[in-house]
This record gives structure tokens, C-alpha cells and sequence, in this order.
């Protein structure tokens, strides 16, 4: 098997923001077992539209663990606007890059993303 | 960091006195072994002395029954392949099961582009194939059987004497593959009613890149490779005098201490499934509780993903593997599991446990230290994971 790089062992071994959000601004929900991997993606906005907080929980392998742990990194501190323009290229490159069988959990990392950004204009819409 | 090694379906550490054993045959009896002159005829005895090692290990006959192969997956092919094209004449139909190792299934699955028809038995929850099943799935043109003497994933035992029984009864060859089995059972291929059994020697402490085929006297057999006339024209190719050496020193270790060195891991397989069982929630065994190898253990962690699980322990230095789709290479999680129908979701966390002669109390001790806590940080990040 490829290895991993230490980025991602890292991310691995301590992922950041591990939990859920109560009420959160938005929730994204990806994945299925068949394909092993699950991701579910909180964010936490203020009235200025910028992510305060992120949380994920993840059933999956360490790239898809990793892949998680740093997009709650990523978005932290940004726009939702400037979040959404995170693409599954930007995961792997934070995580110093995946084995090639497993950049799909990057993938899957940027649809969370996707999904939970939707949930969120989609509640401020309702709102 | 203490390392422990569960992975011996995967591959055995080569015992020291098999070590011992194949040295001499690098750089002082390294003759070829169809020479004429003494160099050649050196290697040659010490060659045929192997061969009847291995004819012991499975009380063959005759030595003249076993043929050297590369290992398991060539001599997989070597049967397979060879029934196949050399009974043609007589029929074209092939049942197995759809729990063979891939190099049976592949095998198979070649010779259906090559106007083979094959029935692929389905098995029970437990990985099982259904004897009523495979006679009626017998036709008039069915040539071979191939089914596995023991699932590598699982170390489920299938009925192979039944099987064998069968086989007879209307005339077809019926070939094992016996790779996981042989040595860490009781074996007699006259009674199992085998005409073609595969061995390999690195699942036995032995070296990799050899193994055997049993094959009946009689048995009709197109080789798969073509070449010099070696093992009497039935597998081309200078033998690979240092590794048979090695397979056949690791077979009569097997015969002599086989029945007390398995005993002893099957006693520390139960003891790591009990504490499984007892100190983690939400486990489910996969194969016969009773009807398996003595060395291997498959347990499903559910609500977690196999991978993240052999990671974690490979960090604290064990290793042990897993059949979730993130490991297989081919984002399809185990097909063994799937066929005994067990659920996407819990097959993703299944990790096999599979014991060698050297692991000891400590090591499962060493385990059930780490494992617990391991489970517990996995489960917190699983979106999953209900609690019961």
C-alpha cells in the first residue's frame, strides 16, 4: 500500500474539531458503507457570513479521517463565500498529498463542504 | 515498541530451522538440479527428499504426485487452467465458489473468455457453500470443482471430504485449493478425495515464492508453462532447489509439531476473541465459530472503517488486516463477506486476526491493551456509531 505522508498521520493520529455542532449554521452529510466512507461536515456562521466554527465525525479510512480533520482547518476564519471556492486540489495539497487511490476522500471532503454550505444558504433562505 | 505480528494468512515468518536448512543450497549445493555431473545430482537428492516431505505432510502416495511450482497462485493456475484445457473434449462447465481466493476466481474468470462456463456457488452466513447446491449444479458437462479447503479472509473450513465425495460419485475432478489449510490441520488428500491440491510455502513458515501442486496419478493436466521437460514434464523451469528445500524442511516441522503448535494458537485465538467479546461493544464474529482455522480470527468493529482500525494498530506496532473496500486497492469491500451476505456497513470494519506459531500470551495481552482505546477514539468520530 502507498504510504501515507506525515501530514496525514498527523491529521490522523490528533484530527482537529472531532464532534457535532448543536443548531448549526449548516450540516453537510456525504457518503454510503458501500464505498466506506462517511463524512459529516458542521459549520457554525456569524452575521458577517464568516465561519466561526467547523466540526466533522468521519467513517472512513486515514485519508478520509485526515482529509475531514483538515478541511475543518481550511474553512475556519473564512467566508462562506471564500469556503466554497475550496476545491478537493486544496485538501491535498494541506495534507502534502494522497496515494492516488485516495484522493476520492478528498473529493468526498469538498462535497461535505459543498452540501453543508447548501444547508446553510438554504436555512438563512427559510429564515 | 513492541511489535506484534496477527497477519500470518498474509505471510509466515520463515522458521529458523528452515532458515538453517535452505543456506547451503545458495552457494554450496547450488548445482542444477537436471545436471549430470555431481553438482547437479546433489541438488537433485536433496531435491526429491523434499518432494517427499511434502507427500508426507498430506499423505500422498506416492512423491511422484507432487509437482514444485512458484506457490499457491501459480499452482492455482497450474490446476485450474491445466483440468480445464486438457478435459475440454469431455465438457466445458467449471463450479466453484464465490469465496475463493482471487487467484481461483481470476483463473475462472479467464477461462469463461476463453468459452468456459462457470457456476460460481453461493455460500451461507456463515461462508459455507450448500452441498445440495453444488449436485444440482452439476451437469454433463461439467469437468472441474474447485473449492477452497479453508477461506483465507475468514479461516472459515469448508466440507471438502463431502465434496471430494461428491466429485467421485459422478466422475470429476475435483481440485482444492489448500494453501490456508495444509499444515494447520489434520490433511489426507486420499480421503479428502482430491485430485488436485495446492500448497505454498510461505503460509507454513516457509519461504515465499514456492509451493506444490498435488496432482492424483492419472490426473490429466495441460501445463501452463512450457519449457524444459522438468518435474517430469508436467511444470517447466529450473527448480527452485533453495525454496523447495525450505518448503519441504517447513512441511516436516509441520507433521512433527503441527497438531501441538496449533493447538497452542487456536488457545490464544479463543482467549483474544473472548476479551474482544467481553471488553469491546458491538462486535460480530465472521465465519463458523467452530468450523475454522485454529489461527484465524475475523471480527467486524461495527460503525467503524476496517483501515482506520489496522492504522491505529499499526502504530502501536500490530499488524493484522482488514477486507474494507479502502484496502482491497479496488474500492470494493470483501467479496468473501459480501457473498455471506453481511452488511456493507459492518463488512467495512471487519479485521482479521490471523496467528503464527511464534505469538505468544504477551502478544495477546499486548493487543487487548491497545485495541479497547483504539475502538473507543474511532467510535467518538463516527457519525455512525449509535450506542446501545
Amino acid at each position: 500500500m502507498e504510504e501515507y505522508s506525515e501530514k496525514v498521520m498527523e491529521h490522523f493520529r490528533n484530527p482537529r474539531n472531532v464532534g457535532e455542532i448543536e443548531n448549526p449554521s449548516g450540516r453537510g452529510k456525504v457518503g454510503n458503507p458501500v464505498c466506506g466512507d462517511i463524512m459529516e461536515l458542521y459549520i457554525k456562521v456569524d452575521e458577517n457570513d464568516v465561519i466561526t466554527d467547523a466540526k466533522f465525525k468521519t467513517f472512513g479510512c486515514g485519508a478520509a479521517i485526515a482529509s475531514s480533520s483538515i478541511l475543518t482547518e481550511l474553512v475556519k476564519g473564512k467566508t462562506v463565500e471564500e469556503a466554497r471556492k475550496i476545491s478537493n486540489k486544496a485538501v491535498v495539497e494541506a495534507l502534502g498529498g494522497l496515494p492516488k487511490v485516495k484522493l476520492h476522500c478528498s473529493v468526498l471532503a469538498e462535497e461535505a463542504l459543498e452540501k453543508a454550505i447548501e444547508d446553510y444558504y438554504s436555512k438563512k433562505k427559510a429564515s | 515498541m513492541r511489535k506484534v505480528y496477527l497477519d500470518a494468512n498474509a505471510t509466515t515468518k520463515v522458521h529458523p530451522e528452515v532458515v538453517k536448512t535452505m543456506l547451503p543450497f545458495f552457494d554450496q549445493i547450488y548445482g542444477n538440479a537436471s545436471s549430470v555431473h555431481a553438482f547437479g545430482r546433489a541438488a537433485k537428492k536433496h531435491l526429491e527428499e523434499s518432494r517427499a516431505k511434502v507427500a508426507a505432510l498430506i499423505k500422498a502416495d506416492s512423491s511422484d504426485e507432487i509437482v514444485f511450482t512458484s506457490g499457491g497462485t501459480e499452482s492455482d493456475n497450474l490446476a485450474i487452467k491445466g483440468a480445464a484445457f486438457a478435459l475440454k473434449s469431455k465438457g466445458n462447465h467449471i463450479i466453484t465458489s464465490s469465496v475463493e481466493h482471487l487467484a481461483v476466481l481470476n483463473t475462472c474468470k479467464y477461462l469463461e473468455k476463453q468459452g468456459f462456463r462457470v457456476t460460481y456457488l453461493g455460500v451461507d452466513e456463515y461462508g459455507i457453500i450448500n452441498l445440495d447446491e453444488l449436485k444440482k449444479s452439476i451437469t454433463t458437462d461439467t469437468i472441474l470443482i474447485t473449492v477452497m479447503a479453508a477461506n483465507n479472509e475468514t479461516g472459515t473450513i469448508m466440507p471438502v471430504e463431502e465434496i471430494g465425495g461428491i466429485a467421485k460419485e459422478k466422475g470429476i475432478t475435483f481440485h482444492t485449493d489448500a494453501v490456508q489449510y495444509i499444515g494447520k490441520g489434520p490433511f489426507d488428500v486420499k480421503k479428502c478425495g482430491a485430485h488436485l491440491v495446492s500448497i505454498s510455502a510461505h503460509k507454513i513458515n516457509g519461504p515465499k515464492g514456492v509451493g506444490a501442486l498435488y496432482i492424483k496419478k492419472g490426473q490429466k493436466l495441460e501445463p501452463t508453462q512450457q519449457g524444459g521437460h522438468h518435474e517430469k514434464g508436467r511444470r517447466a523451469g529450473t527448480e527452485n532447489v533453495p525454496g523447495i528445500v525450505g518448503l519441504g524442511k517447513a512441511c516436516e516441522i509441520a507433521l512433527k509439531e503441527g497438531e501441538q503448535n496449533y493447538a497452542k494458537i487456536k488457545n490464544l485465538k479463543d482467549k483474544l476473541f473472548k476479551r474482544i467479546t467481553s471488553e469491546i461493544k458491538q462486535t460480530k464474529l465472521n465465519g463458523h465459530p467452530e468450523k475454522c482455522l485454529p489461527n484465524t480470527l475475523n471480527v467486524s468493529f461495527n460503525y467503524l472503517e476496517g483501515e482506520s482500525i489496522i492504522l491505529s494498530l499499526d502504530l502501536e506496532g500490530i499488524a493484522v488486516s482488514t477486507g474494507s473496500a479502502c484496502t482491497s486497492g479496488s474500492l470494493e469491500p470483501s467479496h468473501v463477506l459480501k457473498s455471506m451476505g453481511v452488511d456493507p456497513l459492518f463488512a467495512q470494519g471487519s479485521v482479521r486476526f490471523s496467528l503464527q506459531i511464534f505469538n505468544t500470551d504477551e502478544d495477546i495481552d499486548y493487543v487487548m491493551e491497545k485495541l479497547p482505546p483504539i475502538i473507543e477514539r474511532l467510535r467518538k468520530m463516527s457519525p455512525v456509531y449509535k450506542e446501545e
